[in-house]
C-alpha cells in the first residue's frame, strides 16, 4: 500500500495552494510532512486522499486515483486522523474508539467479534485500558489524542496519515504519539505524519517531506532534508545538527 | 466521568408508560362514563355510546398525539445528530413552521377540498424546503448558532406570511381553520386522518432509521466521519429527507406544536451513552409520551375554551429550551 501525489496542483479562490507537487509514501515507514504555516501540508494530504479536488495530476492510493474511490472503500486503505477533534456528544472512550471500525460494520452499523478485538488491540496499544467508560468530555488533552490514535489505529488500514497529532500535547505526550507512529511503520504500515516540531520530525521519521509556499523542497532522510541552510531558507531559524541530534537556536 | 448506557430498560419502560397514557386518555375526559362502560368499550365489548367516545374521539386522538409527538422527537433527535447540536429541533429550526405555512396555503385558497392527500403533501413540501436550505446552508456556516439564528429566521418569515393570510382572511371560517394549524391540536381527528399520514410516517422513520448508523460516526466531526468511511452527504439526505416527511406528516394531523423535539431527545441522552443513535428510539417514545399527557392537560384543564395542544407543549416546552440554551453555553466556554 502507497500513497502517491503525483505533480499535483490545487487551486482555491485563486490562490494555488499546491505547485506541482509529488511525492511517495511507502510503506514500513514514518514520514512526515513538514513546513510553515501555510505552506499547504494539510492541502496536500487531503488532496491525496481525494477530498481536495485537483486541478491537475493525480493522488494515488495503492495505484488507484483516490478521488474514484468511495468514502467506505478509503477508509479501508487509509486510516486518517484528521486535525479538527473536538467530539460532539460526552460518549464513551470504548464508542469513540469503535468507530474507527465504521466502515468494516453492517448496513445497521454493527460490529462483530473482530472489530471487537481490533478496539481492544487499538485500546491497549494507546495506553487506554481503564478508560473505556470513561466520557470523552471528561479526559485531558493529552488522553484525548490518545482517543484519537487509538480510533484511526483500530482500522488496521495498511496506510495511516495523522494531521498534526502532537498538536498541543506536551512533550512526553508528543513523544508517546510518535513512539506509537513508529511502531506502526515498523509493524508494515505506510505512515504520513504532519509535524509542527523540527526535532521531533528529525528524531522519529524515517522521510522527511519539505513544503513551502506550496512547493515540495525536497523528500529524503531527516538528515539530508533538514539541512542548516535549507531551515534557513524555509523557517527563517538557525539550526544545528550535533550528534544525531537536530536543535534550534532562534530566528535568523 | 463514566458513560451509562441503559437503553433496552428504557425503551421497554417508555413503551409501558405511552401504554398506560394512550389507555388512560381513553378512559379519562369530559363525557363522565362509569369506568366498567368505558373498559368494556376499549376491548369491543361495550355499548354503541361508549365505543363511539372510546373509539371514534378519545383513541384516535390519544394516538395521533402519541405519533405526532414520536415523529417531532424522532426528528429532533436525527437533527441533533446531524448538526451536532441540543439546540436543533424542527420548530426552532422552522421546519414546522414552514409545513404550517403551505398547511395554511392549502386553506386559505380551499385546495384542501379538492382531495385529502393535499394537506399532508402540501406541509411534507413546506418542511422539505425547509430541511433542505438547512442541510445547504449547514456545511457553509460553520458555527450552529448561526444556523440556529438562520432557522429561527425561516420561523419569523413562514410566521409572518401565515399572518399576512390571517390578515386577509376571506371569512371567519378559514380564519379558525388556520389559527387550528398554528396553534397545533389533535382534537377530532380520527382514525382514517392517521391512516392517509400513516405512509408517510413509514418512510420519514425508515429515512431516518437507514441515517442512524451515520449519525454515530458524525459525531467526531464530519471531516473525521468522512476518514472513518461515511458517505456524509449520503447521512445527510436522508436526514433531511426523514424529517421532511415526519415533520409534514405530523403537521398535517396536529399543525404545529413545538419544543417535544428538544425536551425528549435531551432527558434521554444521559441514559443511552449519549450516542445520538441510540438516542433516537427512546427519545421518539418519549416525545409521544409527552404529547398524549400534554393534550390530556389540554383537554382536562378547567378553562371556558379547551386548551390547544401546541399551547401546553410550548408552555412546557419553552423555559427548557431557555434552560438547556444557557447550559450549553457553559459547557461551550471550556471547550
Amino acid at each position: 500500500m502507497s500513497l502517491k501525489l503525483h505533480e499535483a496542483s490545487v487551486t482555491m479562490q485563486g490562490a494555488k495552494l499546491l505547485h506541482a507537487v509529488s511525492f511517495e509514501v511507502t510503506p514500513g515507514k514514518l514520514v512526515g510532512l513538514l513546513g510553515p504555516n501555510g505552506a499547504g501540508k494539510t492541502t496536500a494530504v487531503r488532496a491525496l486522499l481525494g477530498l481536495q479536488p485537483l486541478d491537475n495530476g493525480q493522488a494515488l492510493l495503492d495505484g488507484q486515483p483516490s478521488s474514484s474511490l468511495t468514502p467506505k472503500q478509503r477508509a479501508l486503505r487509509v486510516s486518517y486522523l484528521p486535525q479538527a477533534r473536538k467530539l460532539a456528544w460526552p460518549i464513551a472512550v470504548r464508542e469513540a474508539v469503535s468507530l474507527g471500525r465504521f466502515a468494516y460494520g453492517g448496513p445497521m452499523g454493527r460490529l462483530g467479534p473482530a472489530d471487537a478485538a481490533a478496539v481492544d488491540d487499538a485500546l491497549t496499544r494507546c495506553s487506554l485500558i481503564g478508560f473505556e467508560d470513561r466520557s470523552v468530555t471528561s479526559l485531558s488533552g493529552g488522553e484525548l489524542a490518545r482517543v484519537h490514535l487509538a480510533r484511526a489505529l483500530a482500522s488496521q488500514a495498511p496506510a495511516l496519515i495523522a494531521d498534526e497529532p502532537t498538536a498541543a500535547l506536551d512533550p512526553g505526550h508528543s513523544f508517546d504519539v510518535l513512539a506509537t507512529l513508529q511502531a506502526q511503520a515498523r509493524d508494515g504500515q505506510a505512515v504520513l505524519v504532519v509535524l509542527h516540531d523540527l526535532a521531533l520530525a528529525a528524531r522519529f521519521c524515517n522521510e522527511i517531506i519539505l513544503l513551502h509556499h506550496g512547493k515540495l523542497v525536497i523528500q529524503a532522510p531527516p538528515r539530508a532534508a533538514l539541512t542548516t541552510s535549507t531551515l534557513a531558507d524555509v523557517y527563517g531559524v538557525k539550526a544545528t545538527w550535533a550528534d544525531g541530534q537536530l536543535s534550534l537556536s532562534g530566528r535568523i | 466521568m463514566k458513560v451509562q448506557n441503559h437503553t433496552p430498560t428504557l425503551v421497554l419502560t417508555l413503551v409501558a408508560l405511552s401504554v398506560l397514557a394512550i389507555a388512560a386518555s381513553c378512559l379519562i375526559g369530559v363525557t363522565p362514563l362509569p369506568m366498567g362502560r368505558l373498559m368494556a368499550a376499549l376491548v369491543g365489548l361495550g355499548d354503541p355510546q361508549a365505543e363511539l367516545i372510546v373509539w371514534d374521539i378519545r383513541l384516535p386522538r390519544a394516538l395521533a398525539a402519541f405519533v405526532v409527538g414520536m415523529a417531532l422527537a424522532g426528528c429532533g433527535a436525527a437533527l441533533q445528530g446531524l448538526l451536532r447540536n441540543p439546540l436543533a429541533e424542527p420548530g426552532v429550526l422552522g421546519v414546522s413552521a414552514m409545513a404550517s405555512l403551505f398547511a395554511t396555503i392549502t386553506i386559505y385558497w380551499g385546495f384542501v377540498q379538492l382531495s385529502p392527500w393535499i394537506l399532508p403533501l402540501a406541509s411534507i413540501t413546506g418542511a422539505l424546503l425547509a430541511t433542505g436550505l438547512l442541510a445547504l446552508i449547514a456545511p457553509r456556516v460553520q458555527s450552529v448558532v448561526t444556523l440556529v439564528l438562520v432557522g429561527v429566521g425561516i420561523s419569523s418569515l413562514a410566521g409572518a406570511l401565515m399572518s399576512l393570510l390571517l390578515n386577509l382572511a376571506p371569512n371567519p371560517f378559514t380564519l379558525s381553520d388556520m389559527m387550528n394549524w398554528m396553534m397545533g391540536s389533535v382534537a377530532n381527528r380520527s382514525l382514517e386522518d392517521l391512516l392517509l399520514a400513516a405512509p408517510f410516517f413509514i418512510a420519514g422513520a425508515m429515512a431516518i432509521g437507514l441515517a442512524a448508523p451515520g449519525l454515530r460516526a458524525l459525531t467526531l466531526g464530519e471531516e473525521a466521519a468522512s476518514a472513518v468511511g461515511l458517505d456524509v452527504g449520503r447521512s445527510r439526505i436522508w436526514v433531511v429527507l426523514g424529517t421532511g416527511l415526519l415533520t409534514g406528516a405530523a403537521v398535517s394531523v396536529a399543525g404545529a406544536v413545538g419544543f417535544v423535539g428538544i425536551i425528549a431527545p435531551h432527558l434521554v441522552r444521559p441514559l443511552v451513552g449519549h450516542d445520538p443513535a441510540r438516542t433516537l428510539v427512546p427519545a421518539a417514545l418519549l416525545g409521544g409520551f409527552v404529547l398524549v399527557v400534554a393534550d390530556l392537560i389540554a383537554r382536562l384543564a378547567p378553562t371556558g375554551q379547551e386548551l390547544k395542544l401546541g399551547v401546553v407543549a410550548a408552555l412546557i416546552g419553552a423555559p427548557i429550551f431557555i434552560w438547556i440554551a444557557v447550559r450549553r453555553r457553559a459547557l461551550e466556554a471550556d471547550q
